[in-house]
Parts: C-alpha cells; sequence; structure tokens
C-alpha cells in the first residue's frame, strides 16, 4: 500500500511550519513499510493540536479526550491484541492531565507505541507552559514566566519500568523514521518522545538544531548508559539533547499475562450454576 | 405466619457476617426465606459490626424491628440489641440475662482460634430454637467445606452447653442460594453477555469486582482493576471499541472521576454497562452504609445532551435479570447504560431463585456494505457498530462533534443533524422499552392510597402495601422514564406517597417533572434501610 493512502481526505488544520506534519509523515511512511494496512492499525489520541491526526490518518482511530489517550488505548490492546495500536498524545496530555496512566502504562509494559508531540506548550488552547516548559516559561497562565521546574520525562519513563524509550526531532524526520520502526516492532511498552517545533507558541527549533546529536555506538540494553544518556539534557539548560533508541530491554507484556490462557468461549450458564451452588 | 428476627454482633474482626451467613444457611436449610442486614462501619478492627437474619415463610427483603434472638459477642450487643429478645451471649466476656455460655473458656479448651466463638454461640442459638442438629450439621458443611469438622465440634460444644426455650418450626420449602445484589449483578452481567468487567475498589460496589475476579478464574472472561476510575472507563471503552462486552462499576466518589468519559461515551457512542452503588454522600460520606441521593447525578452525568438508560432493580432477582437486560440494551443501542444499586441491595444477601439461563434479546445485526461510515445517520438513530478490523474499511470513532465517518466537524449543518441523530436515537430507546415491563406493581393492585418507590426501599414498600393494603408502584427503568406504563399504574390512585432514602425528594422530583405529583413525601436519610414496623408508622402518619 502506498503512503499516500494512509492520510485522509479531513481537511488539515496545522499551522505551517508545525512539527505535527513531519510526525504524521514518518508515521505513514513506516506503516507503509512495514505492511501494516490501515484496517489493522488503530490510531488513539488525546486532545490538543497532536490529537488532530486521529482524523488526518486514514487508519482506524479513537479520538478521545483529554489526557486519556493511553487507557483508551490500553483497553483496545487488551479487546484484541492483533491491533496495532499506535497513540499520539501531547505534553500536556500525556505529562500534565494523565501522567497517571503514562506511568502505569509503563508498569505494565502494555504492548502499544506512546508517540509524545513534545512541543513543550499548549498550542490549541493558545500558549500556556506544560510540564517540560522551562523554567520562567513566560506565558498566557504565566505572564511573569513560570515559577517550577521542568521534568525529564524520559527519566519517570525509566524509573517507571518502560522497557522502551527514544527520543527524536521533528527536523529529523530521517532518524525520527527510524525510531517509530523500531518502536512499533518492539514488543511491549514503547516511548517516544518527539521534540517537536510548535511554529505558533514556542518555536524553540534554534536550540534544537544546535543541541540534538545522535550518540555514536549506544548499546540501549545498557541501564547505566541509558541512563547517562537520559539525563543529559534535563529539559532547561542548553546542554546537548541525545537522540534515537536510548534504551530498550525485552519483558513479558501486561497483554501476555493478563490474556494467557483466556481463549475461547465463556461458559456463562456454567459460571453462573457454579457460583449459585457456593452460596 | 412465621417470621423471626436474629440478630448477632460483636466487633469487626470477630467474623460477623461469616457468622451471619451461617445462620443464614440455617434458617435456609429449615425451609425459610431469608433475609441479612449487614452493618458495619467502615473500620477493620474494633468498632460495633451486627447481621440481623430475618426469616419468613414468605418472600421478604428487609428488615422487621426487633430482633427475637440475640447472640451476643460483647457486652456492646447486650447493650445495643438485647432488650426484649431471648439473649445468647459468651459469659466469659459479657453479663446479660438470658442464656451465657462460656465460649472463650470452650474455644481455649477445644484449642480453636478465638474467631471461632461465633460458631459456639450458633450452636447454642440452634438449640434454644430448637434447631435439629442434622441441620446444624448441614449448615455448617456448606458454609466451611474442608475446616467443617473442627467447626461442628465447637458448634456441638456450644449447642450442649446451651438449652431449648422455643421452637422455630421446619417449612417444606427447599433451601435457596443467599445471594447478594451484588452476586446478582454480577452473575446478571456475566448472562447478558459480559467480556471484561473494570473496576476499582469501592464500597458498596467492590463485592462485584471481588466476586467477578473470582469467577473468572480459569475462564476466558477478563477482569481488571487499573490505577483509578477515569482509567476504569476509558480502559473500558477501549474494550468496547475493540469489540468486547463491558461493565464497570464503582460508587459516588469514584463516579464523580468517570464522568468525562460516561460523557464520551455518550458521544462516541461506545457502549457501556456502569454499575452505580450508592451510599450517602457528599464527598466520603459514610462508606458502609446506604443512600439513595444519587439519582439525580446519575439520571444527568456527564457533560452535554445524548440518550442513556437507567435502571435501578429493587430486588436480588431484578438485579440478576435486569443487568443481563442492560448488557443487551447497551450493545442494542450503543449508549451508557446504568446499573443504580445501593448498599442496602448490593450486599445483603437473600434467598434468591434465579435462572442460569436467562434468556437475554439478541441483538440485531445488520450486515455493512459499501464504504463503512460509523456514524451513518439512519432513521432510528442507530449506527451499525462493528469493531475493526474490518477488512478494506477504518473504523473512526470521535469524542469531538463527528460527521458520519468519523471525523471532527464544526459544520453547522451536520453539528444540527449529529445532535438530532442521538436524540432521535433517544426516541428509538422510549420505543422499545415499552416491550419491557419497566415498573412493578406490589401491594393491593387497586388500592386507592400508593406508595411510590425505587430500588432497594421497594421490598420494605412491598411489605408494608400488603400489611395495609396499599398499591406500591415502583418504576425499574428510571431513564427513559416509563411515562405510559406508570400512568396505567397509577389508574384510581387517590393518595400517592413518595418513599426514599434520601433528604430532596429526587424521585418526587423526577415524577413532578413528568406532571406527577406526589401528595406526601417520607424520607430517611440515616443510611440504614426502613425497618418495616418503623416505615409502617411514618405511612400511617402521612395518610389522610
Amino acid at each position: 500500500m502506498k503512503g499516500a493512502e494512509y492520510i485522509s481526505d479531513a481537511q488539515n488544520t496545522w499551522c505551517p511550519g508545525c512539527g505535527n506534519f513531519v510526525i504524521q509523515h514518518t508515521i505513514k511512511d513506516v506503516l507503509a513499510e512495514c505492511g501494516l494496512l490501515p484496517e489493522k492499525v488503530v490510531m488513539v489520541s488525546g486532545i490538543g493540536c497532536h490529537a488532530k491526526i486521529a482524523d488526518y490518518m486514514q487508519t482506524n482511530s479513537f479520538y478521545s479526550i483529554h489526557g486519556r489517550g493511553i487507557p483508551v488505548a490500553t483497553g483496545i490492546h487488551l479487546g484484541n491484541p492483533e491491533l496495532t495500536v499506535i497513540c499520539s498524545a501531547g505534553d500536556g496530555d500525556a505529562y500534565a492531565e494523565g501522567l497517571d496512566h503514562l506511568i502505569f502504562a509503563a508498569k505494565r509494559n502494555v504492548d502499544i507505541t506512546v508517540i509524545i508531540h513534545d512541543n513543550r506548550v499548549y498550542g490549541l488552547t493558545t500558549g500556556q507552559y506544560t510540564p517540560t516548559s522551562p523554567l520562567g516559561f513566560a506565558g498566557k497562565s504565566t505572564p511573569e514566566g513560570t515559577y517550577e521546574d521542568p521534568f525529564n520525562p524520559l527519566d519517570l519513563m525509566l524509573a517507571s519500568g518502560a522497557t522502551f524509550i527514544a527520543r527524536s526531532y521533528s527536523r529529523d524526520k530521517k532518524g525520527m523514521a527510524g525510531v517509530l520502526k523500531r518502536a512499533i516492532q518492539h514488543k511491549g511498552f514503547s516511548f517516544v518522545e518527539v521534540l517537536q517545533v510548535c511554529a505558533s507558541f514556542y518555536d524553540a527549533h534554534a536550540c534544537y538544531d544546535e543541541h540534538v546529536y545522535t550518540p555514536e555506538g549506544h548499546d540501549p540494553s545498557n541501564r547505566d548508559s541509558a541512563e547517562r544518556l537520559i539525563r543529559e539534557w534535563n529539559y532547561a539548560g542548553e546542554g546537548a539533547i541525545p537522540l534515537g533508541v536510548l534504551y530498550e530491554r525485552d519483558a513479558p507484556t501486561f497483554g501476555e499475562r493478563v490474556l494467557a490462557g483466556k481463549e475461547g468461549e465463556i461458559d456463562r450458564t456454567r459460571i453462573i450454576e457454579r457460583a449459585i451452588g457456593k452460596r | 405466619m412465621n417470621d423471626y428476627s436474629i440478630c448477632i454482633g460483636g466487633k469487626a474482626g470477630e467474623g460477623i457476617n461469616k457468622a451471619g451467613l451461617l445462620i443464614g444457611r440455617l434458617l435456609g436449610l429449615l425451609g425459610y426465606h431469608v433475609y441479612m442486614y449487614y452493618d458495619y462501619p467502615s473500620l477493620i478492627r474494633g468498632g460495633h459490626n451486627f447481621a440481623i437474619l430475618r426469616c419468613a415463610d414468605h418472600e421478604i427483603g428487609a428488615m422487621c424491628g426487633k430482633p427475637d434472638i440475640v447472640c451476643a459477642l460483647d457486652q456492646e450487643t447486650v447493650n445495643r440489641h438485647g432488650d426484649g429478645a431471648l439473649l445468647i451471649y459468651d459469659a466469659d466476656v459479657a453479663k446479660g440475662e438470658g442464656i451465657g455460655i462460656p465460649a472463650t473458656t470452650i474455644i481455649r479448651e477445644e484449642g480453636g482460634a478465638p474467631i471461632a466463638r461465633n460458631t459456639i454461640l450458633i450452636g447454642a442459638f440452634c438449640r434454644a430454637a430448637g434447631i435439629p442438629q442434622e441441620i446444624l450439621r448441614g449448615a455448617i458443611t456448606n458454609e466451611f467445606g474442608k475446616r467443617a469438622e473442627e467447626n461442628l465440634r465447637l458448634a456441638l460444644r456450644g449447642y450442649h452447653a446451651g438449652e431449648e426455650r422455643m421452637q422455630i418450626p421446619i417449612q417444606k420449602n427447599e433451601s435457596l442460594p443467599l445471594l447478594t445484589g451484588n452476586d446478582a449483578i454480577a452473575l446478571g452481567l456475566i448472562r447478558g453477555g459480559l467480556d471484561a468487567y473494570v473496576s476499582y475498589p469501592m464500597t458498596p460496589s467492590s463485592s462485584i469486582l471481588h466476586t467477578m475476579a473470582d469467577l473468572a478464574q480459569g475462564t476466558p472472561l477478563l477482569v481488571l482493576h487499573p490505577e483509578n476510575e477515569i482509567a476504569v472507563i476509558t480502559m473500558a471503552l477501549g474494550l468496547s471499541y475493540a469489540g468486547k462486552r463491558v461493565a464497570v462499576g464503582t460508587s459516588g466518589g469514584g463516579f464523580c472521576l468517570m464522568n468525562e468519559g460516561v460523557s464520551l461515551a455518550g458521544m462516541a457512542e461506545q457502549p457501556v454497562v456502569i454499575v452505580m452503588a450508592m451510599r450517602p454522600g457528599p464527598s466520603t460520606g459514610m462508606p458502609t452504609y446506604s443512600s439513595q441521593g444519587d439519582l439525580n447525578f446519575v439520571l444527568h452525568a456527564g457533560h452535554g445532551e445524548f440518550p442513556r438508560i437507567v435502571i435501578a432493580p429493587g430486588t436480588t432477582e431484578e438485579a440478576y435479570e435486569w443487568s443481563a437486560r442492560a448488557m443487551h440494551l447497551a450493545w442494542q443501542f450503543q449508549v451508557p447504560v446504568f446499573v443504580l444499586s445501593d448498599k442496602n441491595l448490593g450486599e445483603h444477601p437473600k434467598s434468591t431463585e434465579i435462572d442460569p439461563a436467562f434468556p437475554v434479546p439478541v441483538a440485531s445485526v445488520r450486515s455493512p456494505r459499501g464504504t463503512y461510515a460509523r456514524y451513518c445517520n439512519t432513521p432510528d438513530g442507530i449506527s451499525p457498530f462493528y469493531p475493526p478490523p474490518l477488512t478494506g474499511n477504518v473504523v473512526k470513532v470521535n469524542s469531538y462533534t463527528h460527521d458520519d465517518s468519523g471525523i471532527t466537524t464544526e459544520d453547522p449543518g451536520q453539528a444540527a443533524a449529529h445532535a438530532v441523530k442521538l436524540i432521535r436515537k433517544g426516541a428509538t430507546i422510549e420505543n422499545e422499552m415499552v416491550n419491557y415491563g419497566c415498573i412493578r406493581v406490589d401491594g393491593a393492585e387497586e388500592a386507592p392510597v400508593a406508595l411510590i418507590c425505587f430500588g432497594s426501599t421497594g421490598e420494605a414498600c412491598r411489605e408494608i402495601g400488603d400489611r395495609l393494603s396499599l398499591r406500591v408502584i415502583r418504576p425499574i427503568v428510571l431513564e427513559p422514564f416509563p411515562l405510559a406504563q406508570f400512568a396505567d399504574a397509577l389508574a384510581g390512585v387517590e393518595q400517592m406517597i413518595v418513599v426514599e432514602e434520601n433528604a430532596t425528594g429526587q424521585l418526587d422530583s423526577l415524577l413532578r417533572g413528568y406532571g406527577i405529583v406526589a401528595d406526601r413525601r417520607i424520607a430517611n436519610v440515616s443510611g440504614r434501610p426502613f425497618h418495616l414496623d418503623e416505615l409502617e408508622l411514618k405511612v400511617k402518619g402521612v395518610m389522610q
């Protein structure tokens, strides 16, 4: 199937220069390259600029509500593990409103791919700070600058037990394609943070262009070196920003554990008779 | 008429619930209909717990008044419940007038666990009430399984230490299983086609989760306990989208968290059954007591306008049958369907007869033709739903106002069409519900005075209806309100008395919205169910 067939007819309303275009087209290319048919893929999104991807992809989709894409994606995966579930979330979405679900999906190792469109600003609500905005970020809700430091979501994911942690950059399509392909193929919870340019409210591309790099010879299965790379940049200063698959390990998935022995038909009458017999 | 009440009480952690169930089994084996009220504060050790077992030769579902027999494991039980009753008590720890049994001493002599003191008192109760030893043996074997022998030894020590004071006569009825409303809801959901149950523990809904998790072992039934109620309902909607039939369960505070998910279910037209078990609020309220204070909340939960079905069963049998129907209705109409329960229905065991093969209607299925549009606009407002994968098609569901194919729209014409489609679906549901008996009428069916109630207060009202020759009208379905059926039931009524367990009269105001104005209202906000004797006095007090 051609890549273009993964794009729907819906009118696109992202701003010119928005990093979401690159993310969308990279997903499309990776799906085509992996031979994943639109009918076998479910795009799940929350609410925010990122979330419009549910409309814009000609795949199955569940356009859910703010912060809740991940539990919806978890339910879809458990309901039919044959489907490839990709959950797009924003930084406000997954790091603020729905942070608990992100941590639990990592803890459980749910076999879904979560892509965080991290532009470090609320775009759709026209410019407020998010959990990854730098200290002092002056937005519409914090005109004198924020009073809190950002957190490092990759570090949080490592601590939460994520089995695949990667970072990409919306101006590095080729690198992103490699990361997304591995993320989709990874068995278990894949966390991909994309540093995304917000053309209207937080265009940090000059900073990113200068600081991003792909570490040479990094072994993602080495937790210590993964942790060093993950902590190299704390979302505040101007440190070097490593890209690529930073951590990966193999572990049983939530679906494998939960669904073991759950095949077949439910003998409802027997369950009910057995229950009544005990009472 | 044979009608007895037995109370057993002690501290939390002394096995009062289990002891109550054992007495329930004894009375069931004697051929009685049994109802058990269990009163416990929200703590794990200490406090005062008690169970009241009522048994009668006719169907019952409420407490009567003062107990005839009291089994006391502590002084508190003697003081609170002992007055005027035949008292059986542990003479090692309490003082009283009645049959003192040295239960603590017996435990020491037999090397039994302290929690088994209740078994000794139950042995003494059997002797006092003239219950044959074989029945005691049968009940203990059923209740304790592998640990039956040691418990039987203790019970017989109590039996021989006691004395016969009265005779609870044996009835001819066969012994029925003792089911709580929560048991019945769990079994009904399974009967109705449940594939997955998702819930976060919250009293008084938790025992549905526990029962479901127990029953699911070794079967394909999926039971999930996620991080919070927001995850519960959104995960459930994901399962629903993937083609699983799913239900969730919670109580007031947890349901607050679920509200955005309820609204999502309404907009996305993703079916789900929500069991909402009421307890007194606001906020944490009284976790282990009962209330009917969340009727309005459930009727209006979730922002925006969308159709829903709200069902309030009043008996364990109804809980079973209507939970099964709830599953069918949710998937037939792709709407959130509520089973509105409370602690009094959910946690009190009652002799219950259910049909394990209870027939549930089969949903009509239309085959997809051409390009699939998830929300295609149909005359009845119901768009055929197919879970992905659908060969050559995509299934797009959306929380935004959307077009037929599920793509977001803000076009005024499409927005209006979408809203009207949901309203049309509501009308279709209303028409369909005419085929169900949505109203139950009990008592003297032609009487000019009617008690109007819903949910768990129904059983107390039914018995008062019988005692005072009143009509008792109880809507089981509260939304869409079965107006025509209700009007039929009301024919010839001259005085309407609404009975409900809330302060503001929520059923009363629901009826007013349909132009049905009650004459008097009886409220109870104690967290405890109506006792029959108390309710009788109140009803007499407001009757003209």
